[in-house]
This record gives C-alpha cells, sequence and structure tokens, in this order.
C-alpha cells in the first residue's frame, strides 16, 4: 500500500477510549462522563507546535498527556557530523529564545574538556549577552502569555523593548536571533564602538518599563482572577519532577546555578535570586518579572566592571589568529587553515556542563573521543523536563487555567523536540 | 460680491476646483465643462482589477509557528515593522478564516502531514509564504528529520534568512502583495499546474457511510 494509505490508517486507528477507562478506573466512575479533547499541535495558545490529550469531566481536567516531537530537527544527531566550532550555530537553535545559553553550554563543555582557560574580559561579555538574552527571552514570553490572558496591549510593549535587546546583539554580532557570537575560548569579536552608550541607555531605560510592566498588570482584576492560586504545585512535587528555574523558584526554592555553582564570572556579581511563597501560577509570573530587573542590575555590573584585555584565549590551536597576523606569520597561517579545514581536536572524555537558562537548568554533555568531531552531544533542556509537570498541576484545575498554566510554564517546542 | 470661478482667476487653483465642484453638485455645469470634469475626475478599471487590489491589501494570515521564524514573525506585527500599514495585520487562529499561510521555521517529518492538512483547510484563494530556510531548503540542519515545504505543498514566496529579518518577511508579503494585484490564476491547482492531482478517498469496502 501507498505512504499515503498507511497514513491514512494509522489516523483512523487512534481510539482514546483507552485514556478514558484508564482515569474512570482510577476514580472509580463511568468514562461517559468523561471527554478526552485533542489540543494542537496547531493552537495558538501552545506556545509551538504542542500537541495535549485532555480528558475532562466536564470543563475540569482529569488527566493530561503531552505529545511532542512535531518540530524534532535532529539536532543531536547533526552535531556529531560536525567539528566542534560549526556545532555551535546547530545548538544555538534548540531552544531559539535562548540561543546564548545553548552556545554558552556547549562552548563552556567544550573548554571544560580542553582545560582551556577564557579570558576575564570574554567572560564578562559573555555575561552581558547572557543577561540580555535572559530579558529578551522574559519579554517574548510576558508579552504572549499576557496575550493569552487577554491582554493585548503588553505584546506590543514586551516587544518595544525586546527590539533595543535585538539592536544591541546586531551591533555586536551582525545577526538579530542565533547570533553565533560566543566561540571556544571568548566571543568571536569585541564589542564594537558605540554598543556601550546604547546599553547604558537600555540599562537606564529598562527597569522603569518593568514597573511599567507591573502598573498594567500586578493589580489587575483579570490577571489576579486568572493567576491567584491557581495550579498550585508544592517544592517538593516539583522537585521529584526534576523542575528548574522560575518555576521551582516561584514555589520557594532559591535554587539558580547562577549562586549554586557560579560560571563564567557570576561569582563576580551582586543580585538577588525571586522566590515565590505558594508556587501558583501569579508567582511564576512574578518572579520572572523580578528577574528581569536583576538581569538588568548584572549588565550594568558587567559593564562598569568590564576588564580590558584579549575576548578570545590566546590559545592558537583552538581560536583563529588575528586576521592581520596571517599576512606576515607562516604560523598563523597553518594554525588557521588547520582550524579551517579540520578543526581542533579535543582530549577523550565526557562533561556535563550545567548553565541557568531563562528556563531553568540547561545542561550540555559532551563526549568526545579524542577526533575533532563529537561523539556525542546531548542537551538536558529545562523546557522538556518541564513540561513533566503539567499534568501534575493543572489535574483537577479549570480547562481555562490549563491554557494560563501552559503560558506561566513558558515551554520552548524547539528546545523540547530538539 | 459672490465668488465665482471667473473671479478666481486660474482655473487651476485649489479654490477654483473646489467652486467648480459645487456647481457640479447644484447642477450648474454642463457642456464642455462637465465633460471635461468628468474626465479629470473620475478613475476607470475593471472589475477584476479592484478586486485584486483589495485582495491583495487585506490578507489574513493564519496564526502558525513552528520554531524561531515564529518569534520574527510575531515581531512584524510589532511596532517598529508594523504589517497593519498593509492589511496583513489580522491573524486568524482558525485556518478556515485565513488566506495566508507563513511556515514560520523547520517542518518536520511529524509536521508536515499536519501543516498540509491546514493548508487544504484553508479556502481559496489562498497564498503560501515559507519563511526562513528550512522551509524552503531544510536550512542548516539538512538531515533526516526536515523536509522542505515545497515537497508537499505549493509555496508562492521563498523568504531566505535564518531566520529572516522582520524587514525580509516584510518584504516577501510585498512580493506576495504584487503578485496578486498582477491577476493570477485564484485556485492554486491552476497556478502551479496541478489540476487532476487531487486525492480522492474511497470509502472501504463494507462500510456504511455515503
Amino acid at each position: 500500500m501507498s505512504t499515503r494509505a498507511d497514513y491514512r490508517r494509522m489516523e483512523d486507528s487512534i481510539t482514546l477510549a483507552p485514556l478514558e477507562e484508564q482515569v474512570a478506573a482510577q476514580r472509580g466512575g463511568p468514562t461517559a462522563e468523561l471527554l478526552t479533547l485533542n489540543i494542537g499541535p496547531h493552537h495558538p495558545a501552545t506556545h509551538g507546535v504542542l500537541r495535549l490529550l485532555v480528558t475532562l469531566e466536564g470543563e475540569v481536567v482529569r488527566d493530561i498527556k503531552p505529545i511532542i516531537g512535531y518540530v524534532h530537527t535532529g539536532i543531536e544527531k547533526t552535531a556529531e557530523d560536525k567539528a566542534y566550532w560549526k556545532v555551535i550555530p546547530v545548538v544555538e537553535r534548540m531552544d531559539y529564545l535562548s540561543y546564548y545559553f545553548n552556545a554558552m553550554a556547549f562552548c563552556g563543555a567544550v573548554e571544560t574538556l580542553l582545560e582551556c582557560e577564557v579570558p576575564k574580559r570574554a567572560q564578562y561579555l559573555r555575561v552581558i549577552h547572557l543577561e540580555l538574552n535572559r530579558i529578551m527571552s522574559h519579554l517574548v514570553w510576558l508579552g504572549t502569555s499576557a496575550l493569552d490572558l487577554g491582554a493585548m496591549s503588553m505584546f506590543w510593549y514586551c516587544f518595544r523593548e525586546r527590539e533595543m535587546i535585538l539592536d544591541l546583539f546586531e551591533q555586536s554580532s551582525g545577526q538579530r536571533m542565533h547570533t553565533r557570537y560566543f566561540q571556544v575560548g571568548g566571543v568571536i569579536e569585541d564589542i564594537p564602538l558605540g554598543f556601550e552608550a546604547k546599553l547604558r541607555e537600555f540599562i537606564a531605560i529598562m527597569p522603569t518599563r518593568v514597573d511599567q510592566y507591573n502598573d498594567l498588570l500586578k493589580r489587575n482584576e483579570i490577571l489576579l482572577q486568572r493567576l491567584r492560586n491557581t495550579c498550585t504545585l508544592d517544592e517538593e512535587s516539583l522537585l521529584g519532577l526534576g523542575v528548574t528555574g522560575p518555576l521551582l523558584r516561584a514555589a520557594g526554592n532559591p535554587w539558580d546555578l547562577r549562586k549554586a555553582a557560579p560560571y563564567s564570572s557570576y561569582e563576580d556579581f551582586q543580585f538577588k535570586i525571586p522566590v515565590g511563597t505558594v508556587g501558583d501560577n501569579y508567582d511564576r509570573y512574578a518572579v520572572r518579572v523580578a528577574e528581569m530587573k536583576e538581569s538588568v542590575k548584572i549588565v550594568e555590573q558587567a559593564l562598569d566592571g568590564l576588564p580590558e584585555g584579549p575576548h578570545i584565549t590566546a590559545d592558537r590551536k583552538i581560536a583563529l589568529p588575528p586576521r592581520h597576523e596571517l599576512a606576515t606569520s607562516m604560523e598563523a597561517l597553518i594554525h588557521h587553515f588547520k582550524l579551517v579545514t579540520e578543526g581542533f581536536r579535543v582530549p577523550p572524555g565526557e562533561v556535563y556542563y550545567p548553565i541557568e537558562s531563562p528556563r531553568g537548568e540547561l545542561g550540555c554533555f559532551v563526549r568526545s573521543d579524542g577526533s575533532a568531531k563529537p561523539a556525542r552531544v546531548h542537551m538536558r533542556d529545562p523546557s522538556f523536563v518541564n513540561l513533566q509537570a503539567t499534568a501534575a498541576m493543572t489535574r483537577g484545575s479549570y480547562i481555562a487555567d490549563l491554557i494560563a498554566t501552559l503560558a506561566m510554564l513558558d515551554p520552548i517546542l524547539g528546545g523540547i523536540d530538539r | 460680491m459672490a465668488v465665482t470661478r471667473e473671479s478666481v482667476g486660474d482655473p487651476n487653483s485649489f479654490r477654483a476646483r473646489g467652486l467648480l465642484a459645487r456647481d457640479l453638485l447644484r447642477g450648474d455645469l454642463e457642456g464642455l465643462e462637465l465633460e471635461r470634469l468628468v474626465e479629470q475626475s473620475i478613475l476607470t478599471t475593471t472589475l477584476e482589477k479592484a478586486v485584486d487590489w483589495a485582495r491583495s491589501n487585506s490578507l489574513f494570515p493564519a496564526t502558525f509557528g513552528l520554531a524561531c521564524c515564529a518569534i520574527e514573525m510575531m515581531s512584524i506585527v510589532a511596532a517598529r515593522v508594523d504589517v497593519a500599514r498593509f492589511g496583513f495585520e489580522a491573524f486568524r487562529a482558525s485556518p478556515r478564516q485565513a488566506d495566508l499561510l507563513i511556515l514560520s521555521g523547520r517542518v518536520s517529518i511529524k509536521m508536515a502531514p499536519v501543516v498540509r492538512r491546514i493548508y487544504d483547510q484553508m479556502l481559496e484563494p489562498k497564498w503560501a509564504i515559507a519563511m526562513g530556510a528550512c522551509s524552503s531548503s531544510m536550512g542548516i540542519f539538512n538531515n533526516y528529520a526536515i523536509v522542505p515545504a515545497d515537497k508537499f505543498m505549493p509555496v508562492d514566496v521563498h523568504v531566505p534568512g535564518c531566520p529572516p529579518r522582520p524587514e525580509a518577511l516584510m518584504h516577501g508579503i510585498l512580493k506576495l502583495r504584487k503578485m496578486i494585484q498582477d491577476d493570477p490564476d485564484l485556485s492554486w491547482r491552476e497556478r502551479y499546474g496541478a489540476v487532476g492531482t487531487e486525492e480522492v478517498i474511497e470509502a472501504p469496502a463494507g462500510s456504511a457511510g455515503a
């Protein structure tokens, strides 16, 4: 038979009755009361192509099964075919709202394997871009989630500030998204003239803008009704499900890898970890908004304390030699040729390098067999792990709260499916 | 003394033209003068052109985001490139109400049938833009998991970039607008020579349904 007919048959064979029977058996009631509803993969409220099978009793969610894989891109497999420095643009496209974090996790893992020292200036430049990226990611989250809750204008305000950040990214790297700014051993270029002035302008403006968002939302009755005390989950259950990031902090656990296991000079900066008290949707919202302000503080400190020095490691075996050296130095030319054709070799071993992404613990596992290509690249993506908590959070609440919870969960499907 | 057209002097001045229009409305204008005014002030066009113009300036895109490009697609609605200037801002969540599908991101093998179904659900005339490298040519991934959009549905405009800047998508949309104004075939099967490729699903033997 043709594949088309196969597809039709597969689609016809899907039956939802077992799902309902399972739930009914647990509850000891008849299945006739239950309705299994398919949401997605094309649904504006699922933030991407997430598909949910929701079993409802009236309007109350009794069970929920997320179905993923609709943007599976084979990134981890592709990474095995590429030299280490060519993997960076591929992993950047996993969690497409936190591209600097993906690159940071991968570069950090490779640097650990290479035992390569990253210059202080590069570390500070990385922090500046990481924190700007965190604000940008939270802005997109705030704009789209507020849209889900019916606050249309927030979208325009958030995207206005997002453009300011993307202009900065464009200035330092030439691209708005997926900038490939982080290199193994540092960053590809120093920040250009005029970047600092523009960043200072942003630092001055952003905290007042965050206050404006709060003025619009914090005491908004509709928002409070929809977020307060909905879909609460306690700290213990969250830890049991492996949830990290703002979702865990909303439940009161101040776990943040920037403090718990500092990387890239985070120990040099003074900042607070916002935590919630109840662990409901409102806390999840408030923690992220407060985080934006803390990130601005980190950016300011990193900019004030930006040390002089090289922006990338001086090790010619890892980083490309400066362009002007190619004309005068035979050795530089050889290094350049070697790096561009084969890439650098990494000593055998394996490493797990976790960092704090806007959504939680983003870890990169790299296994090297001594060649110029990684034997395995695996990402522990926070969206993927956090998605497990959807069922635990929403069981027993209304379907409208499910949409709000999904918005507050902030899953990025590119990171989940990879 | 009343102001007349003669007293104003220059017949092309704003004032004189205003008085001319007043006279026309009063019914005081006749003969050669009336004919000249009608020639000057009436725009003639064909009905098709007027419809094409209207259609091209009010496309409703489907709210359909796939990956990275979806974020840049959202930002064309935002303040900087404000696509509402061209009448494209009304994103519709249901494919039944949309007439433009923007494939914003990578289409995986698992997603391709879903995308095709969404496209099939849209009403004619319908248009599609493949935004970004992945949906046009599998992009930087170019591996087992990705399908280029041309393999399973007709695409009118490809927008290159990874992801394309909002301005690039805007340019693609304006290209599409120009295309619609140039009066193409409205059915995609006619546009791309695919008449006769309709899929007919036969009811399985023994089924009661008609």
